[in-house]
């Protein structure tokens, strides 16, 4: 249980049998009031956003969270399937609860995995992913330099996103796998 | 490899520092030239002026450091200096946030023989001249010959659709109503001051005497900042004594610090204290808002 003076950015809490962080804090005392505990949270199940605000005398739960390092191995349809790496407990996570993830996976790639109350909730990839470009309308001339306009692009495990217009079919690019948008180029092609 | 973030915030640290400075100076200046007397009281007490929410921290041997020096200047006017400031440290337990530090300067000052309309006369003058003579940019602080002005009522009805009367009866209503609502939707790019709260809220404040359920107090907002609190202040003893029983018993019954009678400064509001309005700034979120800065960590040496 934690009290409301406990409260921070970060922080992760249960509030209604859900797991929540912090993502802005902010500590409020007006002028020869109470104090108040001002915080924006995220659901760590839906991704959800909601204000709450706290007054000192409030108590706040603490969630059963737990992180373990899995390896990706495979997927069976719409499952794809982790295994422990101390341990080599099996456990399988739905392509809904990955949602865009589910293109970033790599074969052994190594994760973090999120257990709310025992259940794995969420699956943290490594950041970085480096991926081929296969399909993309050639960039317009003298807009090479330029990394502020985008256009569409396809990569080899038919993945679409944004891309600057300089980049070409053939290019390798590094993709960040927390918000799945391009983050440079690695190599022409 | 010389660390270039490290150099770059010293020298953001001590530009903070040197515009503070002038804050400081022109600040001082302004009151000299109105005749007022700057004062030291002392900061180590042995009690605090007795309220429901705010906390001064207790040293080991018993004695306290001042949330606030109201008390002891208090005790100045009923001697009988009639215009006086103090811009000194004071201390709040606990409080610690972007615009809150546990240690912190406050401009705080006391105006014998007027009122609390005519302190608000003061305090433009007081912005207008640190507007001028720090050559602030009007898009970081316009002082505004006319400030707007809106009764606590009315705030909370525009604002919030809430009455500010119903909200004051419920324990942290008020507060949550003011800081979500209220805060956010005050004009902006102009002083705003909120005037007359509901008498819960005014502490040290006299009634109006036209309307004895609210207090007179103000306080002045920049940009959603609170700067500072402004009381006609109380000066009736056997009120006074009243008012310190109550906050003394919610602080039992909340299991808060019981805090000594301030026998001093009973003494001196028994033998008479002026028709007196004071008002107390927070000195960091004023060179805060003449930065045009959310966080009162870019105004100040490096602490907790």
């Amino acid at each position: 249980m934690y009290s409301a003076s406990d409260l921070k950015k970060g922080l992760k809490i249960e509030i209604d049998g859900q797991p929540w962080v912090i993502t802005e804090f902010e500590f409020c005392k007006p002028g020869k009031g109470t104090a108040l505990y001002r915080c924006r949270l995220k659901n760590l199940m839906t991704g959800a956003g909601m204000d709450r605000t706290f007054r000192p005398v409030d108590k706040v739960d603490e969630p059963n969270l737990e992180e373990r390092e899995m390896h990706y191995i495979y997927n069976e349809g719409d499952e794809y399937v982790f295994s422990d790496s101390e341990t080599y407990d099996e456990i399988r996570i739905t392509a809904e609860q990955l949602g865009k993830k589910v293109w970033f996976l790599e074969p052994d790639a190594l994760c973090t995995a999120l257990f709310f109350n025992g259940s794995p909730i969420d699956i943290n990839l490594p950041t970085w992913l480096i991926r081929e470009v296969t399909e993309t309308e050639p960039g317009a001339r003298g807009d090479t330099a330029s990394s502020n306009v985008m256009k569409p692009a396809k990569v080899d495990n038919g993945y679409e996103l944004m891309v600057p217009l300089f980049i070409n079919v053939g290019d390798t690019i590094k993709i960040d796998t927390r918000t799945g948008d391009y983050a440079e180029r690695v190599s022409k092609g | 490899m010389p660390n270039v973030s490290a150099k770059a915030d010293q020298e953001s640290l001590c530009k903070a520092l040197l515009f503070r400075s002038e804050v400081l100076r022109e600040t001082r200046a302004y009151y000299h030239q109105h005749g007022f007397a700057e004062v030291e009281t002392p900061v180590v007490i042995d009690a605090p002026a007795i309220e429901e929410y705010i906390e001064a921290p207790r040293l080991t041997t018993g004695a306290f450091l001042r949330s606030s020096p109201e008390l002891e200047m208090k005790r100045l006017l009923a001697a009988g200096m009639e215009r006086i400031y103090e811009l000194s440290p004071c201390f709040r337990a606990d409080e610690h946030g972007r615009r809150h530090r546990c240690e912190f300067t406050m401009l705080e000052w006391y105006m014998a023989h007027t009122d609390y309309m005519e302190l608000l006369e003061f305090t433009k003058g007081l912005f207008r001249h640190l507007a001028n003579a720090l050559n602030v940019p009007e898009k970081i602080f316009n002082p505004h010959p006319e400030w707007e002005i809106i009764s606590v009522r009315e705030a909370f009805r525009k604002f919030a659709g809430e009455d500010a009367d119903k909200c004051a009866e419920t324990e942290s209503l008020f507060e949550q109503v003011l800081v979500e609502k209220v805060e956010p939707a005050l004009p902006q790019n102009i002083p705003c001051v909120l005037i007359d709260y509901p008498v819960r809220f005014g502490a040290f404040a006299r009634k109006k005497a036209e309307d004895p359920t609210l207090a007179e107090r103000w306080e002045v907002y920049y940009n959603g900042i609170e700067l500072g609190n402004a009381y006609g202040e109380l000066v009736d003893a056997e009120e006074q004594i009243k008012r310190f029983g109550e906050y003394a018993e919610k602080r039992k019954l909340c299991g808060l610090t019981e805090y000594p009678q301030p026998v001093e400064f009973l003494e001196a509001i028994r033998s008479g204290i002026p028709d007196s309005a004071g008002c107390a700034i927070g000195f960091d979120r004023l060179v805060m808002v003449l930065t045009g800065t959310q966080d009162i960590a870019d105004v100040t040496f490096p602490h907790r």
